[in-house]
């Protein structure tokens, strides 16, 4: 093995995470968030429409394989006239995935806050948006740091699969070292404990939300 | 405290044939409550025959199927407010709602308190957020309010840290703090393990001989005695019989509250 290489390959996967990873992964979940709390709150709709939609959004993107959503956008939207550069792309794809996920935690959160809690809020006066925001979904959130962490853990490692529409970050730089220097197993092993680096400094940073969280609850 | 006549004080709270069924279960048939400024009445019955429903409704908590609710014209701090009055028969809107809850503020029997809000958070909540009152003076009156119940060293405690009657009293002074019209108790003490009892119904006596106008449902008999001024019991739904507390609760009248009065003092 080319020890050198290994060495110096570190500097462009690093770099592939930096650039790539980390930032399509945190603008990703923040989108997908928002759209998971609209699509949970659909879901809870007395409404049996907007219930209906928030519930078949929900079983398109987990019934279907998150690779053929990123393609659908990437190199089939283009045949409907909307054309889009890999990065957006790979942002709406990854979004639009982590929207109908999150949004089935964030129902089963909300539903796992007792029913006092929206009394007690309409009872000093707040309507139900109000009563949502304000005493809801604080403690919907704890609930759901610990299952939305495992989404998030997961849509780090799922946005390799942006490598497959053109988007360099860290799989894609590892590929292509990999393809000139013939040193597959190297630099997908070291593609790999990249990965791993970023997500053991993700649950560690889980831990320390969860404890913040956890402080108004007795242990 | 003896109980005192307040029919000749302003009306608070007038209440006519309200009806409620889920479904084809008939939980309340035909209440009618009156409630004047001062006045405390208690709502006693066994379970299921209504009583916190009756709550309830007068809270918006649970909207009627019929009947209307007139709430009078003042509030009990003095400053003026126009009447409400609703027909449940008719087409009942958020906004009625809303003024209907704005009356009367509810202690819950399993407080229900906001756990991941301080003491004093649960308390100015109401008053700052909904009331729009300046943040300081909604502290200044939580301080004193919890001054009150004792629990002033607990400003800044998270509800899990309280027991249960120190809930309890928070959640009173929650209530308070909104100003309400009418306070509403729904078994306030039922939750309670029985030495924290005590505490919890003092706070209320003593809110009741400072003129606070309350609907208590409650098992507590002895308490009712000594506090109300009216006792309604309710069975099936339905009003079985009313009067001042002494009579209904020492003489009663009808063979459904004999029962129910013998039984609980077997009890105790």
């Amino acid at each position: 093995m080319d020890w050198d290489l290994v060495w110096s390959s570190f500097g462009p996967l690093i770099t592939g995470a930096v650039t790539g990873t980390i930032p399509l992964t945190l603008a990703s979940f923040a989108f997908g968030l928002v759209l998971a709390l609209v699509v949970a709150l659909l879901r809870l709709s007395p409404n049996w429409l907007l219930a209906g939609i928030g519930r078949f959004y929900v079983s398109v993107i987990r019934g279907t394989p998150l690779l053929v959503q990123l393609f659908v956008i990437f190199y089939g939207l283009p045949s409907m006239g909307i054309k889009l550069d890999p990065w957006p792309s790979a942002i709406i794809a990854f979004s639009l995935n982590v929207g109908g996920y999150a949004a089935e935690i964030i129902r089963a959160a909300i539903l796992s806050v007792p029913k006092g809690q929206w009394e007690a809020g309409h009872t000093i006066g707040m309507s139900r948006p109000q009563t949502l925001l304000r005493i809801i979904l604080p403690q919907a959130a704890r609930v759901s740091v610990p299952p939305l962490s495992n989404t998030f853990i997961s849509l780090v490692k799922d946005t390799s699969l942006a490598s497959l529409i053109l988007v360099t970050e860290l799989f894609r730089n590892a590929q292509q070292i990999a393809a000139f220097s013939q040193e597959f197993m190297a630099l997908y092993l070291q593609a790999a404990l990249v990965y791993w680096v970023i997500c053991l400094v993700l649950s560690t940073a889980q831990s320390a939300v969860e404890r913040r969280l956890d402080r108004y609850v007795a242990h | 405290m003896s109980p005192t006549n307040h029919s000749s004080s302003p009306s608070v709270l007038k209440a006519r044939n309200l009806a409620k069924a889920f479904g084809s279960n008939t939980v309340l048939k035909d209440i009618d409550i009156d409630i004047h400024r001062g006045q405390v009445v208690a709502l006693i019955g066994p379970s299921g025959s209504g009583k916190t429903t009756v709550l309830r409704c007068l809270n918006g908590l649970e909207t009627p199927d019929g009947g209307t609710v007139t709430f009078g014209g003042t509030g009990v701090d003095g400053d003026s407010s126009a009447g409400l009055s609703i027909d449940f028969a008719a087409k009942v809107g958020k906004k009625d709602v809303a003024e209907l809850r704005d009356r009367s503020a509810m202690v819950f029997q399993h407080y229900n308190l906001f756990p991941h809000m301080t003491v004093l958070k649960n308390i100015i909540e109401g008053p700052v957020q909904v009331q729009k009152r300046p943040r300081s003076e909604a502290i200044a009156e939580a301080e004193r309010l919890l001054e009150r119940v004792g629990l002033a060293d607990k400003r800044d405690a998270y509800p899990f840290e309280l027991s249960g009657g120190q809930q309890q009293r928070v959640g009173i002074v929650r209530a308070l703090a909104l100003k309400p019209q009418l306070l509403l108790f729904d078994e306030p003490t039922s939750a309670l393990d029985p030495e924290l009892v005590g505490d919890v119904l003092g706070v209320i006596k003593e809110l009741a001989e400072e003129g606070w106008t309350m609907v208590i449902v409650t098992h507590e008999l002895a308490f009712a005695r000594n506090v109300a001024d009216e006792v309604i019991f309710m069975d099936g739904g339905v009003v079985v019989e009313r009067g001042p507390a002494a009579e209904v609760l020492r003489a009663p009248r009808q063979e459904r509250t004999k029962l129910f009065v013998k039984r609980l003092q077997h009890d105790v």
